[in-house]
């Protein structure tokens, strides 16, 4: 059916309607009867050992409740934080887990480590308090620096870590790749540092919890992405509450961006904290405590080198990276350098032969996890920078490198050398569109009237690929991961015939109770303002495993397909005792059940009305009511895949980079809601450019101190930062899951960064400029073409 | 937040005495610097004073060869207002450029003049265009007024009343903004009147201060080209994860060019 609130439509987001008028429900809305409120005083230092922590004062302080301080929570025999991927290094050995504390015991790590929680009746009495808590800190030496965790010397933060390292991993077998460089025409080589991202989503971290001593059961509400994975971790690992007296609510929830997927400290310690206190508690993270305790993202050194062969026929590559962990390992941290990245290096080509090496390390920051495409913007960048450099080394086009080493159309399903079978694609008509529309053709035209201006123009190209859609169990279960992958769905009828749709996604910004309504809509013809997606509870939606990865319409859209088309097969047989027809001759259309080649029809809401009031009802083989559930496990990875073009105006004087036009042509296969899709391709791409030119978290190296805190200093990305995007699209749709749909979510944030810095690369060669450091602020550019120019 | 005593009083006379009475009295006019400081517990006033409500400190008069401007103008009505916009339009384009619409909506000449952040905007038109600061108890020439880093001639208790700034022949202000805050990473104001040309600079030092070359250089040839071999010395700039002391020298230079083409035009 196309309709318009069906698949394919651009229905306006349900949601909005009270995002916009300020009518959400965000955790710290919560009102909480008699609620008290808790405050984390953090490390001030990088590295220290806690002498003495004194709190008597505190205590006494006007309205305290009660302070725990990280030996209450240790005799309390609270577990510690777990790292739920474990990465076999390459002697086969799982990676070194160090503890973390859900509260500094004796050492802190990084700043922002928390040493004491403070609960008071207001927030101002907690933080009042905080003032008066006593420590003895012996500072010791510390690394914020990744380039130099894993040197001899450097400071040690985890015993159990020798020498800093979590683990030394590799893909690929390193002889044959040294043998095809052996005989390469051309060797291209690369060093590149991905900037350390700190992801700011608009709301910050935050959490309520209530312990009800009657039933012994807590809720506690929490800004997260995968509420019943947060749930599951509390239970099995951390606090030991029985998963089925502890229920997890995720709200509305504004923007995660990944960073919400985790288990943190803070959440968890105010849902241990409540039954000690026997009062409900909440907290907000202050938009400084986001800064340096949410868990940043990317943070890679590597080294690259591309084989090819005199034509330009790529024969192998070699890649080592150091990736950043932070002080402790958080829940997802040690798979996103290796099989979110490594597993993606081959890109749209056919590379044969690819060997990576990625270290693990420790340092004095903020843990590091998974943010908007996790791994994957990491390798696209390693690659599309390398492509791009090895074209114009060779005097090759750029788009023409691309295209000759694209893995032909009729290759797939394509066994990469990396692990990963894509499933489907078609790469040259993507470049094609995106040419054209770019107006590839003119740009020399536009460079040398840029020219007269002053100003150095340059165009780039980024050609990425990612799985996402996470993702078949059973190999993420063989790759390590602790979790299974599927998703769930629950379509429960009520007997006026308008509909809950239950789901175990979570919808933090995506635009899920519009996009689901739409399938739902689609498939069963109900009118879309008779459908509510229930998202991010417990206690009312099914086991899910939440929403990162771009997997949810790839997952959980397909596990409502699932549960609509039981729906389906249910109502055709009530319809069929309706209609006294065989059920064999029963057809679903526009949401009528019918037997062919007559006038009979039974309208889907007639057979439901009929399952919840049974008079005259098949009961003997039927159950009434109409409710069914799904489960989804995909079969593979999606694989979505696109070109962007960027073309920038550097300022020669100043170092100030202009995005002046902005290509994205991308294959998600099947689209649901084209506007939705393109907000999200919008967004990325924003996160991207932010990456390329602006945002970047920098520690002081000789105090450790986040020096980039607070947007004085970390300059995010603005509206007038970027100009109105062109994009387009080319569908293959995946062969493999119900819908044919692949993720949308993370594109524009992965390919983005190549194609500004390659624009920008292409913008300054002709000054003689090799490499700008990214983000390619007006001081590393400006910088850049001062060095060159001595 | 500590804790304060809040007052909104209606006449100068009243907020300078409520100003005395107090050890650690704090006066207020937009809070767009104050109020971030508070929240932060960055400073622990006994008493807020909010100049809100002061009629004396209101509004933009023009008068004679000078744009009056009140203590307690927003940026916004700086930026809006068709007298500084006739009389000196760099002025009104460096008002409308502060921040973003809710601080210019907010935030005051008053307010910005006397905090003397190394990064405003505002006491780079100050200082080129030679303004006088009246406070409640006297005047204040524009050299000389602003002492160092958040520090200016005000004494204790001191309230700036308004800040008149005399027409000038041409003047254009080029601001090169921090990425992240879009405060003035360097920003170079340049005036010509009849007694000469004035070069203020803010954002790249600890104080604004005047460039003596380039405006030796301007008033014999007011041209970008007259000051393009104009070295700028790197030693005492700030220096930060956005701009060397040297990028920020190299700035004055490119900004001033620019301020000189702009009030050429
Ligand atoms: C997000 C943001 C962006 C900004 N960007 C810029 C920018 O780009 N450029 C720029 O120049 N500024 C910028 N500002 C600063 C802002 O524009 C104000 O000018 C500044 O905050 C001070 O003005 P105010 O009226 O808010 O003063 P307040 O915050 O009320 O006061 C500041 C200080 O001055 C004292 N004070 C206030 N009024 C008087 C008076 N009449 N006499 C004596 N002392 C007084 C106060 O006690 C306090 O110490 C920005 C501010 C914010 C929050």
């Amino acid at each position: 059916m196309t309709s318009e609130t069906g698949i394919g439509a651009r229905v306006k987001r349900k949601e909005d309607q009270r995002f916009l008028t300020g009518t959400g429900r965000y955790v710290d809305d919560l009102p909480l009867a008699r609620a008290t409120y808790a405050y984390f005083l953090r490390s001030p230092h990088a590295h220290a050992r806690i002498k003495s922590i004194d709190v008597s004062a505190a205590k006494a302080s006007p309205g305290v409740v009660e302070i725990f301080t990280g030996k209450d929570v240790a005799d309390a025999k609270v577990g510690g934080l777990i790292c739920g991927w474990v990465v076999k290094d390459k002697h086969g050995q799982p990676h070194k887990s160090p503890p973390h504390p859900v509260m500094a015991v004796d050492t802190v790590r990084y700043v922002g480590d928390s040493v004491a929680m403070i609960i008071a009746n207001s927030y101002d009495e907690a933080k009042d308090a905080a003032e008066a808590i006593k420590i003895d800190y012996e500072v010791l030496p510390a690394n914020v620096d990744l380039a130099k965790a894993l040197a001899a010397g450097a400071p040690q933060i985890h015993a159990e870590a020798p020498g800093n390292l979590i683990y030394d991993w590799e893909l690929g077998v390193k002889a044959d790749v040294d043998a095809a460089f052996a005989k390469a025409a051309h060797v291209t080589k690369l060093d590149l540092v991905n900037n350390r991202l700190i992801p700011n989503a608009m709301e910050p971290r935050a959490a309520a919890a209530e312990y009800d001593k009657g039933t012994g059961q807590y809720t506690l509400w929490s800004t997260s992405q995968n509420p019943h994975v947060l749930r599951l971790i509390l239970s099995a690992f951390v606090l030991g509450i029985p998963e089925h007296k502890l229920r997890v609510v995720a709200p509305d929830v504004g923007g995660g961006f990944g960073s919400k997927i985790f288990c943190y400290a803070d959440e968890t310690m105010v849902c241990w904290a409540a039954s000690r206190v026997g009062r409900p508690i909440k907290w907000t993270a202050e938009r400084s405590e986001s800064f340096q305790t949410d868990c940043h993202g990317r943070d890679h050194v590597t080294h690259a080198e591309l084989a090819l062969d005199k034509d330009g026929k790529f024969l192998a590559l070699r890649v080592e990276t150091i990736a950043n962990m932070g002080a402790y390992l958080s829940t997802f941290s040690t798979a996103v350098p290796t099989y979110l990245y490594a597993t993606l290096l081959a890109g749209q080509y056919t590379t044969p032969l690819i060997y990576a090496n990625v270290k693990a390390a420790l340092t004095n920051t903020a843990p590091v996890d998974a943010y908007r495409g996790a791994g994957r913007p990491e390798a696209t960048f390693v690659i599309e920078s390398i492509v791009s450099k090895a074209a114009m080394e060779m005097k090759i086009d750029p788009a023409e490198l691309r295209r000759k080493n694209f893995i032909p159309s009729t290759a797939f399903p394509y066994q990469t050398p990396v692990a990963l079978q894509y499933d489907s694609g078609n790469y040259p008509p993507i470049i094609d569109e995106a040419i054209k529309i770019a107006d590839y053709k003119g740009f020399e035209g536009r460079r040398a009237e840029a020219k007269s201006r002053g100003k150095l123009r340059g165009i780039g190209f980024s050609s990425y690929i990612e799985a996402c859609g996470l993702g078949p169990s059973q190999v993420i279960g063989q790759l390590g991961g602790g979790v299974g992958q599927w998703e769930s769905a629950q379509i429960k009828f009520n007997p006026t015939g308008n509909v809950q749709v239950l789901t175990g996604s979570h919808s933090h910004g995506q635009g899920h109770e519009t996009t689901f309504a739409q399938l739902v809509s689609d498939r069963l013809g109900v009118p879309i303002d008779q459908i509510e997606v229930v998202h991010g509870d417990t206690a009312t939606t099914p086991f899910g495993m939440g929403t990162y990865g771009s997997r949810s319409l790839a997952v959980g859209g397909s596990a409502i397909m699932k549960a609509a088309d039981k729906v389906i097969a249910k109502g055709k047989r009530i319809a069929a005792h309706l209609m006294e027809a065989s059920v064999a001759d029963v057809v679903f259309e526009g949401g009528t059940f019918k037997v062919a080649g007559t006038d009979k029809a039974v309208p889907l809401g007639a057979a439901v009305f009929a399952a919840y009031v049974p008079h005259n009802y098949p009961l003997a083989e039927l159950e009434p009511g109409m409710d069914e559930n799904a489960f989804y496990d995909p079969s593979n990875f999606v694989y979505p895949a696109g070109t962007q073009i960027c073309e920038v105006e550097v300022d020669p004087d100043t170092g100030e980079v202009e995005i002046v036009s902005f290509t994205a042509v991308d294959d998600f296969g099947n689209i649901i809601n084209p506007m939705i899709v393109e907000g999200q391709v919008h967004g990325g791409i924003v996160q991207g450019v932010g990456q390329a030119l602006m945002e970047n978290a920098v520690y002081d190296e000789a105090t450790g101190q986040l020096v980039s805190g607070s947007y004085m200093d970390y300059t995010m990305p603005r509206a007038d930062d970027v100009p109105s995007f062109k994009v387009g699209y080319k569908v293959t749709p995946c062969p493999h899951n119900p819908l044919g749909v692949k993720g949308c979510g993370e594109a524009g944030a992965i390919a983005a960064p190549a194609a500004v810095m390659n624009a920008v690369h292409d913008a300054l060669a002709p000054v003689g400029v090799g490499h700008v450091p990214m983000p390619a602020t007006p001081l590393n550019v400006w910088q850049a073409i001062h060095g060159a120019a001595k | 937040m500590y804790d304060f005593t809040y007052h909104r009083p209606k006449t100068l006379a009243d907020a300078v005495n409520l100003l005395k009475g107090k050890d650690e009295a704090r006066p207020m006019s937009g809070g767009m610097t104050l109020i971030p400081t508070l929240k932060q517990r960055l400073a622990r006033p006994s008493d807020v004073i909010d100049l809100g409500g002061l009629k004396e400190l209101a509004g933009i008069k023009v008068e004679g060869n000078n744009v009056v401007i009140g203590g307690m103008t927003r940026h916004a009505d700086v930026a809006s207002s068709a007298d500084v916009k006739a009389a000196i339009p760099a002025l009104a384009h460096l008002a409308g450029h502060i921040g973003d619409p809710q601080v210019r909506n907010r935030g005051t000449i008053g307010g910005s003049v006397a905090n003397n952040d190394p990064a405003a905007d505002y006491p780079a038109a100050v200082l080129a265009l030679g303004a006088t600061v009246t406070t409640n108890t006297g005047k204040h020439a524009a050299d000389g007024f602003f002492k160092g880093l958040f520090e200016t001639a005000l004494g204790e208790g001191e309230l700036i009343t308004s800040i008149s700034f005399p027409k000038v022949e041409k003047a254009a202000y080029m601001k090169f903004p921090n990425p992240a805050s879009r405060y003035a990473m360097v920003g170079v104001f340049v005036a010509k009147s009849a007694s000469g040309v004035r070069v203020a600079v803010t954002g790249a030092g600890s104080c604004v201060f005047r460039v003596k070359a380039m405006e030796d250089a301007l008033a014999k040839d007011f041209s970008s080209a007259a000051i393009k071999d104009i070295k700028i010395p790197a030693d005492g700039l700030n220096s930060d994860i956005h701009g060397s002391a040297e990028y920020r020298a190299h700035l004055v230079g490119v900004m001033a060019r620019r301020a000189v083409d702009a009030a050429n035009k």
